[in-house]
């Protein structure tokens, strides 16, 4: 589903001395099946943003469409349901709305809700149960028993085992070990992929957004900061330290690489391997690129 | 979450209010609200309207959101209003509305205690719009401190409210955040029929109490590590101090009652 802001701006308790604006005149596109990174420094509205898009807030000024929906100041969907079951979200923490006796139940809690037929619930269960890396043992235990990032398994599986079409990330690998993080965002990188899902990921890592993304949004105070191609956006060093963010890794290491060495290489999202590759070319032929 | 709920929502602020001590306001308005019944006539009324309105003026709290604040009661302000039309049948009838006969005593009756309610709401939410809960709960140590001799756990009454004060915006944070993360899940907490919306609690307060039982710990945890042992020999940060402007206040509310004795009959 495309996804689309014009001039939207949120403000938290309006009205009220504590009056406190959130997002303030947005607007971007996001045609589907993009995988969209959402970063910025904390506090600058990313979560808010994402709230959005399944109507868990609307908009105080401007106008959200998801798909065929619309989301302005007065006016909102009829079929709210319809709305959150095309948009899967998976919040920071997830864990915390675990609360059925097993993890059977609180998978199918959400299909259930979105009225999936109860032999397709039993199917969708155990398919998001692998897709999180845990095996059928864990479907009769209580998600209570398990450890922290087991939990967070389940969680997303109980996200995912909704099949939306938006699946909407907000630092779904905070707090797992990095193993772990590695697995997940691979495991929603196959998802993207193989179901042509329009994704959008909020993270605190410029790693996760220049490994996944096709187009990156920085958000700073509310407001849109830079949008773009990661190769475009993540080399402008200067411009990203000025809201507290840094290149990553791969483009920092460009950097110095060619400082040291007095090579011209580009980011262009290489992988590991390729990097390396063209490094080894360079050391091995002595020349200069 | 909830924009309406005023009473216990601290408004940050500077004003003559804000400054004074909070023993002194919790002293005045606790008296204030035995005194609110001894007045019965105009005159009386009037020179409590004058006190608690001056008041919220002095305070500097926007009007606009204390009286979004009072939303709720003023249901109940205006039910005991038409109440006491309906039943009290003193003095001579007024008007008549759909074969009720509505009598002067009911007016004036129903006038007086609706104002009664006003003033008693008035100047309690101005002790908590204008009072961090931290302040009370020290006011309240320091007032109770007499009954520590007869071994009254004062220290640890005083340590309960500040705990779970400081706890009720992060409870709210919670449930605000849980219903969120339910509600894209399916859940529909607003409509439907009344069965399907108890039922749409459990996924709420399940995962409410299991993270306030965590939490729980670990802040007992936490104070043990930073070795709390309770009330004795433990020193404050913020002495609370009376001052001149107590004074000046207190004074100025023996004026207050000595004028509502002379003027009530």
């Amino acid at each position: 589903m495309d996804i689309t802001f014009e001039n939207v701006s949120y403000i938290y308790q309006q009205h009220s001395p504590f009056a406190h604006k959130a997002i303030d005149q947005l607007s971007f596109h996001v045609p589907s099946g993009t995988f969209l990174a959402i970063v910025g420094h904390t506090g600058s509205g990313k979560s808010t943003l994402i709230q959005h898009l399944n109507g868990l807030v609307q908009p105080t000024a401007g106008k959200v469409k998801i798909g065929d929906f619309q989301l302005t100041a007065d006016k909102k969907p009829k079929d709210m349901k319809q709305l959150r079951s095309n948009v899967g979200v998976v919040f920071q923490y997830p864990e915390h709305q675990l609360f059925e006796e097993t993890v059977a139940k609180d998978i199918s809690f959400g299909p259930k809700n979105f009225g999936v037929g109860d032999s397709e619930i039993q199917h969708r269960v155990r398919e998001a149960l692998q897709a999180v890396g845990l095996t059928e043992d864990y479907l009769e235990r209580s998600p209570f028993d398990l450890s922290g990032g087991q939990m967070r398994r389940v969680a997303i599986a109980g996200v995912l085992a909704t099949k939306p079409s938006v699946l909407v990330l907000d630092e779904p690998t905070a707090g797992l070990d990095p193993r772990g993080q590695k697995e997940m965002m691979n495991m929603f990188y196959k998802r993207h992929q193989a179901e042509k899902l329009t994704t959008i990921l909020v993270t605190h890592s410029m790693e996760d957004a220049v490994t996944y993304a096709d187009h990156v949004l920085i958000l700073n105070k509310g407001r849109k900061y830079m949008e773009g191609k990661p190769e475009e956006v993540f080399v402008q060093k200067e411009a990203l330290q000025k809201v507290q963010l840094d290149t990553p890794e791969v483009v920092t290491f460009l950097d110095r690489w060619n400082d040291k060495f007095n090579t011209d290489f580009r980011f262009t999202r290489q992988s590991e391997r390729e990097l390396a590759l063209a490094i080894a070319a360079v050391i091995k032929g002595g020349k200069r690129s | 979450m909830n924009n309406a709920m005023v009473i216990g929502q601290y408004v940050p602020g500077n004003s003559l209010v804000h400054r004074l001590d909070p023993r002194t306001k919790i002293t005045i308005i606790f008296i204030f609200v035995f005194i609110v019944f001894l007045a019965n006539n105009i005159g009386s009324y009037t020179i409590l309207t004058i006190f608690a309105l001056s008041s919220m003026l002095t305070s500097r709290v926007p009007l606009k959101f204390v009286l979004k604040g009072l939303m709720p009661v003023w249901f109940l302000i205006i039910f005991t209003f038409i109440l006491h039309l309906i039943i009290t049948k003193e003095g001579t009838v007024v008007f008549e509305v759909f074969a009720f006969q509505v009598y002067s005593g009911g007016l004036i009756q129903g006038f007086a205690i609706s104002m009664r309610f006003f003033l008693l709401i008035l100047v309690t939410s101005l002790l908590t719009l204008t009072t961090t809960p931290i302040e009370i709960t020290d006011a309240i140590e320091s007032i109770l401190q007499p009954l520590k001799k007869v071994r009254f756990p004062v220290h640890e009454l005083a340590l309960m409210m500040s705990i779970s004060l400081r706890f009720i915006p992060t409870l709210l944070q919670e449930t605000e955040k849980i219903s969120k993360a339910q509600a894209s899940r399916g859940v529909d907490f607003r409509t439907g029929k009344i069965k399907d919306r108890i039922q749409a609690v459990v996924p709420l307060l399940v995962p409410l109490f299991v993270s306030a039982f965590k939490r729980a710990e670990e802040l007992a945890m936490a104070m043990e590590a930073r070795g709390y042992q309770g009330g004795e020999g433990r020193t404050k940060l913020r002495e609370l101090k009376l001052s001149k402007l107590d004074v000046w206040i207190y004074l100025l509310f023996v004026i207050v009652i000595i004028g509502l004795l002379i003027t009530r009959n």
